[in-house]
């Protein structure tokens, strides 16, 4: 039990995706300007996430033990169809927030967070309980961060920032200490 | 039939030309983040990012360029990231046979190329619509821009972060180096700092035109 709890805790904070691996810094500099946007493009991660990780550990399982240099491909077009199934399904579900998330939501494929996902989870070796854990813990921590940045974003639309600064530069700055604030998750657990 | 050739030759150079500085694929268009931020703690391995990378969208650009009149338009994109997928699989069985130590040290960035948005990005909005040869001219002018942004942060980095260049020693022993550049916040500081001085070049370009 300890064993999942670390897992979850390590990818959520110590070693979160966005801010410590760099994985899905695209929808993390471009969809931030309102934290409930943010919010939502991270569920959708999760669920992308949760699938993928069914998925390559079925795939991990029972075929990429017979042709491991299939292992990209299949995890790519496993991600590509499960990334279809939720723009569908958001479309029908919520179609103002379908607008919102705009290009980001068929971009969820080619966020490396979640092939990042697919290849950390089996190149660790997880089981079926800790990939999912591990999926619900990076999920999470992407969801975290995005929000994070949205919320200090919001607050950076009311200040006077010289014109040059603005845009990109100022966002990478920013996440640039959040990501040293996360640093301090390192020494969590004794240092594991 | 003269001046068709050459405005062919101009057109191929300014196709070129653009993904090295107007259209940087890394500082202007802000794409390709995640390698460019997490490889690049030595300038070694943000040049052998950079090479691998090239390796992939050159012979991606060239195949769907050939492919492009082929290719149904409803299923372009899986079409592409297989293709993507394709060679990265080869660059990355590659490395490992010949270059097991550049191959440790990238990791998994290796495989992640495959959703580098720079390549899907080219693919889609060049080599599915222009010609085998401008599709080259485009594909080697991105990467050589991208390979040149990447070199860029991962000199910074490794200069400031471990008081070296290329492995090779610069200030002596007495050097603090700041591990701070070498570590995560590091990469994101680095490259906002340098889009910062760019859109300052920009600025003042404007002002003194």
């Amino acid at each position: 039990m300890s064993e999942l709890i670390w897992i979850f805790i390590s990818a959520l904070l110590v070693n979160n995706f966005t801010l410590s691996l760099f994985l899905g810094l695209c929808p993390f500099l471009g969809v931030t300007q309102r934290v409930q946007t943010a919010f939502r493009l991270g569920l959708a991660n999760i669920f992308v996430m949760l699938i993928t990780a069914l998925a390559s550990y079925a795939l991990n399982t029972w075929v990429l033990v017979h042709a491991p240099y299939l292992r990209l491909i299949s995890f790519i077009i496993v991600i590509a169809s499960a990334v279809q199934f939720v723009e569908m399904a958001i479309k029908k579900l919520s179609p103002e927030l379908f607008k919102a998330l705009g290009i980001f939501l068929p971009l969820i494929t080619t966020n490396c967070a979640i092939l990042g996902l697919a290849l950390f989870s089996t190149s660790k070796g997880y089981n079926f309980v800790e990939g999912i854990i591990y999926a619900l813990g990076a999920g999470g921590g992407v969801t975290l961060a995005l929000v994070l940045l949205a919320g200090i974003r919001e607050e950076t639309k009311v200040l006077n920032i010289p014109k040059i600064i603005q845009g990109t530069a100022l966002n990478l700055i920013i996440a640039g200490i959040v990501s040293m604030a996360f640093m301090g998750f390192a020494g969590l657990f004794g240092g594991h | 039939m003269m001046q068709t050739e050459e405005q062919n030759t101009s057109q191929a150079m300014q196709e070129l030309v653009k993904g090295i500085w107007k259209e940087n694929p890394v500082f202007v268009a802000v794409l390709g983040m995640c390698p460019s931020l997490a490889v690049t703690n030595t300038a070694v391995n943000a040049l052998a990012m950079g090479l691998a990378t090239t390796f992939v969208l050159l012979f991606s650009s060239i195949l769907v360029s050939l492919l492009r009149k082929t290719i149904p338009k409803q299923v372009r994109i899986t079409s592409y990231i297989v293709i993507i997928a394709t060679f990265v699989t080869v660059i990355d069985f590659t490395l490992a046979a010949f270059f097991p130590d550049i191959h440790k040290a990238l990791g998994a960035f290796i495989a992640l190329i495959v959703v580098n948005c720079l390549i899907l990005g080219r693919q889609e909005s060049f080599a599915s619509k222009n010609n085998v040869r401008l599709s080259i001219m485009d594909a080697v002018g991105m990467s050589l821009g991208f390979t040149f942004a990447l070199l860029c942060i991962g000199i910074v980095r490794e200069v400031l972060g471990s008081g070296s260049l290329f492995g090779l020693s610069l200030f002596g022993p007495h050097f603090e180096p700041w591990i701070v550049m070498i570590l995560p916040p590091g990469g994101f500081f680095v490259l906002g700092f340098l889009l910062l001085y760019f859109n300052w070049l920009t600025e003042r370009r404007k002002k003194y035109h």
